[in-house]
């Protein structure tokens, strides 16, 4: 049995999975909460943001994100990957700085414009 | 001297979105001040999501969302002047500003916006004992020093508070490699979003303390740990229950204060609950023509309703350039009283000659409670009531009044809050 706190609004349902019994929720104040305690349980998944190194801007870092969830086990592994990534300003919002992050479909692309200065 | 019919005070979210507005509405010698090198304000240091979801109806983080509103006040002639402090407003609208390139000089304008954000409350706030060692940093400034000037602040983190930015702090120090042994929080209960509890805490395996705080700072050059005790009810430490932290960083995550210096200068009214202007529900202040918006009117935790704010100023300072404001009846005005469980209410007043249907009152409460009534007197009459299923002090709340119930309210408003 897992137990955790339903994250989708603020009523905040504690919930209760049964792995055993095809993980059963139960606990759930709305249908919503069933399916998100089966994935958490099973395949939890998050976007990750942090930052690289960026050269030639105004600042020494680049925030980056990736641009859908990936599975939570993959998060660290991913920030070991983003500390050899260096960038060469000017940069564009939305530029990929790392396509199909192991194979998880998502890309890791930067969230802010960055001007060249000299 | 130059002259501009509009200036605002801080290129944040509140400040950007005053200043589409005020350009869509008609005004257009606008200027936007900003001390900082580059417009968009606490959001460029917010690296994480959850931005914008009324907004733009999508997750976005800080940087994200600031850049959409930077490119839109870059589409028009709106003079964005950076690395320019504001030190001084008078009530004629008089700003004395100083940057490396002009030195020190006088703007004049016929309508400002105040737009400065807040700061974060630091130790000497809150007052915890111990030696003064290195390694004490509010979560915001080393969000600052993390995110964008890429240096790391410590190896081993204990974080007192467990608001918003303290969770989201925690994370990141994480992900960065350093070890965060424990979230220490006052209360009984955590003022962050549970998904952020979640997310950030749980996650990464970091324990909350509620009902806990920091009794002890050591360390002589840097700080060697902490002691942390559990308190009672009155929130005093109980003895015996010492728990102590190995850690060379305290990250203080313990609250934020509108940033009203240049505000209290100029003579404008305060309202000691919020800590920001008094305004009514056009975001005017107590002096006609200076408007305020976002978090230097009261602090908000979610962006978008610093943008809705922000962007209500903006046209109601277009308005005032072009004459627009009619002199409203002084006596017409609805003032809200804080009652039962209600820490504060926002905007302070409301004239409802200025409305059109309805108003927007914002609004917090003191402690959490389930099955919320919502009640709204005049006297002891019940104009409004309403129902939630679920408040909590960090969540602010909105309420939408009728203008009836307004036009039939002599002028004072009691706002309260019962339930479990
Ligand atoms: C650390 C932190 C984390 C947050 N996380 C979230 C989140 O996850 N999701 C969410 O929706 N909201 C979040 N918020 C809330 C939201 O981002 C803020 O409420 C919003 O950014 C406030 O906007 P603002 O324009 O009022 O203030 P700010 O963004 O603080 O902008 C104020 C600007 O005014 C400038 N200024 C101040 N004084 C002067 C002066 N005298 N002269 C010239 N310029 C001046 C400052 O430099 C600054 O750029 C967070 C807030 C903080 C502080
Ligand atoms: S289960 Fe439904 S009601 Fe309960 S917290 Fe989740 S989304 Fe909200």
């Amino acid at each position: 049995m897992k137990r955790l706190i339903c994250i989708l609004c603020p009523k905040g349902c504690h919930l209760e999975i049964d792995e055993k019994q095809g993980y059963k929720v139960s606990g759930n104040g709305c249908p919503r909460g069933e399916q998100y305690g089966k994935r958490e349980v099973i395949a939890p998944v998050r976007t990750l943001t942090s930052t690289v190194k960026v050269v030639d801007a105004l600042h020494s870092r680049c925030p980056v994100k990736t641009d859908s969830a990936i599975p939570r086990k993959l998060i660290l592994k991913a920030m070991r990957l983003l500390d050899n990534v260096q960038l060469q300003a000017p940069v564009h919002c939305g530029d990929i700085v790392i396509e199909n992050v192991f194979d998880s479909g998502a890309n890791i692309i930067a969230t802010r414009d960055l001007d060249k200065v000299s | 001297m130059e002259r501009y019919d509009l200036a605002i005070i801080g290129a944040g979210p509140a400040g950007l979105a005053a200043a589409c507005a005020a350009y869509e509405n008609g005004a257009r010698k606008i200027v936007v001040i900003e001390r900082d090198r580059e417009a968009g304000g606490i959001l460029n240091q917010c690296i994480h999501n959850g931005f914008g979801l009324h907004h733009f109806k999508e997750e976005l983080t800080g940087p994200e969302y600031a850049q959409r509103f930077i490119r839109m006040v870059k589409e028009t002639d709106i003079n964005l002047l950076l690395d320019t402090m504001v030190l001084k407003v008078t009530q004629d609208k008089k700003l004395h500003i100083m940057n490396p390139q002009d030195g020190y000089k006088i703007v004049s304008a016929e309508t400002v916006i105040l737009a400065m954000g807040c700061r974060e409350r630091t130790r000497g706030a809150i007052g915890i004992p111990g030696t003064r060692p290195a390694g004490v940093f509010t979560a915001g400034a080393a969000q600052r020093y993390v995110n964008i000037e890429g240096y790391m602040v410590g190896k081993r983190v204990v974080i007192l508070g467990s608001g918003d930015i303290g969770l989201i702090m925690a994370r990141r120090m994480t992900l960065e490699g350093a070890k965060v042994l424990a979230c220490i929080e006052l209360m009984p209960y955590s003022n962050g979003l549970s998904r952020n509890i979640v997310q950030c805490l749980d996650d990464y395996g970091i324990p909350l303390f509620l009902s806990h705080t920091i009794t002890e700072i050591k360390g002589k050059n840097r700080v060697e740990g902490v002691c942390v005790q559990k308190v009672d009810k009155l929130g005093k430490p109980i003895p015996g229950t010492e728990i102590n932290f190995d850690c060379d960083t305290v990250l203080l995550s313990v609250g934020l204060i509108p940033e009203n210096e240049l505000t209290r200068e100029t003579g404008i009214e305060i309202d000691h609950r919020t800590r920001g202007p008094v305004v009514f529900e056009n975001m005017e202040t107590s002096v006609p023509g200076i408007f305020a918006c976002g978090n230097v009117a009261h602090v908000h935790d979610l962006v978008d309703y610093v943008t809705a704010e922000g962007f209500r100023a903006g046209a109601a300072a277009a308005r005032f350039c072009q004459n627009q404001i009619p002199a409203y009846d002084s006596k017409r005005v609805t003032t809200f009283k804080c009652g039962d469980n209600v820490s504060y209410a926002f905007p302070q007043h409301i004239r409802p000659e200025g409305i059109n249907k309805y108003a927007e009152l914002f609004f917090r409460v003191k402690r959490p409670v389930i099955n919320a009534v919502i009640e709204l007197k005049s006297g002891n009459e019940v104009l409004c009531s309403y129902k939630r299923n679920h408040m909590a002090p960090g969540e602010m709340e909105k309420i939408i009044i009728p203008k009836e119930a307004l036009e039939t309210a002599d002028g004072l408003l009691t706002i309260s809050v019962a339930g479990e």
